[in-house]
C-alpha cells in the first residue's frame, strides 16, 4: 500500500483513540470506583445505548473481516456464519437476557452460585468464562495484526507485533481507568462508526451494479472461477463427510454460544430492568441482522470487483477482503479516492476490535476478581478492594492475550471466533440453562456440566487439525492430531448438558425446593433484582 | 422497534426499592460479609424470604405468568432450532437441492439463508410483543407483592426485637 494510505489510516485511527481516551477520562472524572460502577456503570444505560454497545459488542473484526472475507473467498458458505452469528441472538432473547438480568449481579456464577453452594460452582463458572474471553480476544488480536499487515506490507513484521501489543496495552488503560461506562460508550461510538462504514461500502457496491443483486451474484460466481457452484454451499464445507461435520459442529457452536458469551451477558447487567434488558435485546438484533445482510453484499461484492484471487494474495484467509473492496470503491489503489476509503476502512475495523477488546477484557477482570479471586483468595489475606484486582486482572488477561495473539497470526478470525463460542456453547450454557430451569439441579452437576463441557472442548481443540497435523495449523512441524474436526461444538456440547444432567442424577444432595422458588420467581418477576 | 415503552422505563432509576448499592463489591468499606440472618425472637421461627418465595411460586398470579412465558417460549425455541439446524444439515448434505435456481442467479440455498434473516426478526418482534403485552404488567405486580411481603416480615421482626430488647 501507498505511504498516502498509511499517513490517512493512521490519522484516522489516532482521532478515534483521541475520542475514546477523551470518553474515558471524561466518563471517569469523579467516579466513585465501586464494583457497581466498575463492572457494570451504574445500571443506568438505556436500552437504546445498551442496543448498540451489545452490537458493537458483538460485531468484532470476526463479523466485519472474517465473514466477508469467507464470502470473498468461499461464496455461500461464508454467509452461513453470518446466519448462525444471528439466531443465536433468539436464544439470547428467548431463554437468558432477561431471566439472567433478574438473577445476577455481574457475572454469569452469580446467576448459578444463588441455588448452589457458592465456591465450587463460582471457580468452576468462572474458570470456564475467563477461557472463552481469553480465546476471543486472541481472534481479535489477529484481526489487529492481520490489518497492520495489510497496512504495511511484508515489511511491517516488527510492526505487526508493535500493533498487537500496542491494542493490548491500550484497552488496558480503557477498561482500568474507565471500567464499564467508558467501555460502553467506546462500543457505542464504534457500533456508529461500523454501521455508517457498511452502509456507505454497501451503496457503493450496489452503484457499481446498478441495483441489481442479482448482477452482483452472477459476477461474483464469475470472477470466482467456481461458476454457480459459488452461490450455493459446498466449497470450503462439502468437501466430505469431515468438513461436513465440521460445519454441522461450528453451526452448533455458533447458535448456542452466543447465550454463554461472558462480555455479552455481563451486558445485560448495565441496564436498570429486565424489561430494558429485554428492549436492548431487540435493538441489537436489528442492528446486528442489518449488519450481517450487509456483509452479504460486501463479500460478493469482494469477490466480484476485487476477485479472490487478490484477496487472497493479500490475507491468505481473507481478512483483508473488505479493506480491498473499499480501495477498489474509491477508485483503485493509487488513487485520493481509494486513499481515503481504504483508511476510513481500516480505521474504522481498528476501532471494531479494539471496542471489542475493551469490553471482553472487562468482562473477564470481572470473572477473575468478582468469581476466582473473591473464591480462592486467603481468608485473611490482606483486604484489597475488588476493583484493584479487576484492574490488575485486566493487566494480566491482556497479557496472555497478546502472547496467543502473536502466535496464532496467521488463522482466520472468524474461525478463531468460532472456537470461543464452541467452548462458550459447552461450558457455559449448561449450566446457565439448568440453573434457571431445571428444579432438580445439584451443586454437582453445576460444577460437572461447566468441568464437563470445558475440558473436552479445549482437550479436542488442542487435538485438532487446528494445532498440529497440518500446513495451517499453529505447530505444523509435529502432529499429535487426533480428532479430525476443527471445532469441537459437535461432541463437547452435548458432552456438556450430559455431564451437568449425570452430576445431579449421581449427586446425594438434596435439591434446594426454596431455592430454586427464589430463582424461579426472581427470573420471571424481577422480584429482589439489583 | 419497541416504541411501546412508556415513560417509566427511564424512572425507575436510583429510588427503585432493589437498588442496594452497598451490599455490592467486597473489600469497600468495613463489613464485606453481608449480617447473617438474625434469629426471629421468640423461639418461634419467623417466614424466611425463602417462604415467601415459595409461596409465590404456588401463587396462581406466578403459575399463570410463568405458563405465559413457557407457553410462548417453548415451542418458539423449538420451531427456530429445528429450522436452524435443517437449514444446517441441508446445507451440508443435501447441496444439490439448495444449489437449485429459483430465478436469475438466486437459488434455494440463498432464499432459505435470508428465510432465517426474515424469521429471526419476526420471532423477535413477536417475542417483545407477547412479552410486553401478556407478561409485563403481571410481573411487575409479583415483584411488589414479593417486596411489600419482606417489608412486612422485615417491620415484623424489628417489633419483635425491640420487644424482647425492651423486657
Amino acid at each position: 500500500m501507498t505511504t498516502e494510505h498509511q499517513t490517512l489510516a493512521l490519522i484516522l485511527f489516532s482521532l478515534f483513540i483521541a475520542v475514546t481516551l477523551g470518553i474515558t477520562t471524561w466518563v471517569s472524572r469523579n467516579r466513585h470506583g465501586s464494583a457497581e460502577e466498575f463492572y457494570v456503570g451504574g445500571r443506568l444505560f438505556s436500552p437504546m445505548e445498551n442496543g448498540f454497545a451489545i452490537a458493537g459488542d458483538y460485531m468484532s473484526a470476526a463479523s466485519f473481516l472474517g465473514i466477508s472475507g469467507l464470502i470473498a473467498l468461499f461464496g455461500y458458505d461464508g454467509l452461513l456464519y453470518s446466519v448462525g452469528f444471528l439466531v443465536a441472538w433468539l436464544v439470547v432473547l428467548f431463554l437468558v437476557a432477561e431471566l439472567v438480568r433478574n438473577c445476577g449481579r455481574f457475572t454469569l456464577a452469580d446467576v448459578v452460585a444463588a441455588r448452589m453452594s457458592e465456591r465450587p460452582v463460582r471457580i468452576a463458572a468462572g474458570a470456564s468464562s475467563v477461557t472463552v474471553s481469553v480465546l476471543y480476544l486472541v481472534a481479535q488480536m489477529v484481526g489487529a495484526g492481520s490489518l497492520v499487515g495489510l497496512l504495511l506490507g511484508d515489511s511491517g513484521t516488527a510492526a505487526r507485533t508493535l500493533t498487537v501489543i500496542g491494542v493490548g496495552a491500550l484497552m488496558v488503560v480503557y477498561v482500568s481507568f474507565g471500567g464499564m461506562r467508558a467501555t460502553t460508550w467506546i462500543q457505542i461510538v464504534k457500533a456508529v462508526l461500523l454501521m455508517g462504514g457498511a452502509v456507505t461500502l454497501t451503496v457503493l457496491v450496489l452503484l457499481r451494479f446498478h441495483g441489481d443483486f442479482d448482477q452482483l451474484l452472477t459476477s461474483a460466481a464469475e470472477r470466482s472461477g467456481h461458476g454457480r457452484r459459488f452461490l450455493s454451499p459446498g466449497l470450503k464445507y462439502g468437501a466430505d463427510w469431515t468438513s461436513r461435520f465440521d460445519f454441522m459442529s461450528l453451526g452448533l457452536a455458533l447458535v448456542l454460544g452466543t447465550a454463554g458469551l461472558p462480555h455479552i451477558l455481563s451486558r445485560f447487567y448495565t441496564v436498570p430492568t429486565a424489561r430494558a434488558a429485554r428492549r436492548s435485546v431487540v435493538w441489537a438484533i436489528a442492528l446486528i441482522g442489518g449488519f450481517y445482510l450487509m456483509t452479504i453484499v460486501l463479500g460478493f461484492g469482494a469477490a466480484a470487483l476485487v476477485g479472490p484471487d487478490e484477496v487472497r494474495a493479500s490475507n491468505a484467509s481473507g481478512n483483508t477482503a473488505v479493506p480491498l473492496l473499499a480501495a477498489f470503491l474509491g477508485g483503485g489503489a493509487g488513487t485520493t479516492g481509494g486513499a481515503v476509503l481504504f483508511a476510513f476502512v481500516a480505521a474504522i475495523a481498528f476501532a471494531t476490535i479494539l471496542a471489542v477488546v475493551a469490553g471482553i477484557t472487562l468482562a473477564s477482570s470481572a470473572s477473575v476478581a468478582h468469581d476466582l479471586y473473591a473464591s480462592l483468595k486467603r481468608r485473611h489475606a490482606r483486604q484489597r478492594s475488588e476493583v484493584a484486582v479487576a484492574r490488575v486482572a485486566a493487566v494480566g488477561i491482556g497479557a496472555v492475550a497478546i502472547a496467543l495473539g502473536l502466535l496464532a497470526q496467521d488463522l482466520n478470525v472468524a474461525f478463531l471466533v468460532g472456537l470461543a463460542f464452541a467452548v462458550a456453547a459447552s461450558a457455559n450454557l449448561p449450566v446457565l440453562l439448568y440453573s434457571l430451569f431445571w428444579r432438580g439441579f445439584t451443586t454437582r452437576g453445576a460444577v460437572w456440566s461447566v468441568y464437563g463441557g470445558l475440558v473436552p472442548a479445549v482437550v479436542l481443540v488442542v487435538l485438532s487439525p487446528v494445532v498440529s497435523g497440518s500446513p495451517e495449523s499453529l505447530f505444523p512441524g509435529v502432529s499429535f492430531q487426533f480428532f479430525p474436526l476443527q471445532n469441537p461444538g459437535l461432541v463437547s456440547i452435548p458432552l456438556g448438558f450430559l455431564a451437568g444432567w449425570l452430576g445431579t442424577v449421581t449427586s446425594a444432595e438434596e435439591p434446594g425446593e426454596a431455592k430454586y422458588a427464589e430463582t424461579e420467581v426472581r427470573s420471571l418477576t424481577g422480584a429482589g433484582a439489583v | 422497534m419497541d416504541k411501546h415503552e412508556g415513560p417509566d422505563a427511564g424512572t425507575i432509576r436510583l429510588d427503585d426499592p432493589w437498588y442496594d448499592a452497598l451490599a455490592v463489591g467486597w473489600g469497600e468499606g468495613e463489613g464485606g460479609e453481608p449480617p447473617p440472618p438474625r434469629p426471629a425472637a421468640g423461639g418461634r421461627a419467623a417466614p424466611g424470604a425463602s417462604d415467601i418465595y415459595l409461596e409465590v411460586q404456588r401463587s396462581a398470579a406466578f403459575q399463570e405468568v410463568r405458563s405465559r412465558y413457557r407457553g410462548f417460549v417453548v415451542p418458539a425455541t423449538a420451531g427456530f432450532l429445528l429450522w436452524y439446524v435443517a437449514y444446517v444439515v441441508a446445507a451440508t448434505t443435501a447441496p444439490g437441492i439448495m444449489a437449485r435456481p429459483v430465478f436469475g442467479a438466486v437459488n434455494v440455498a440463498l432464499l432459505a439463508g435470508l428465510g432465517q434473516f426474515l424469521s429471526t426478526f419476526l420471532l423477535t418482534w413477536a417475542y417483545s410483543r407477547h412479552a410486553r403485552l401478556r407478561r409485563d404488567r403481571a410481573a411487575l405486580d409479583l415483584r411488589w407483592t414479593v417486596f411489600e411481603q419482606e417489608r412486612d416480615q422485615e417491620r415484623n421482626r424489628n417489633r419483635n426485637q425491640s420487644r424482647g430488647t425492651g423486657r
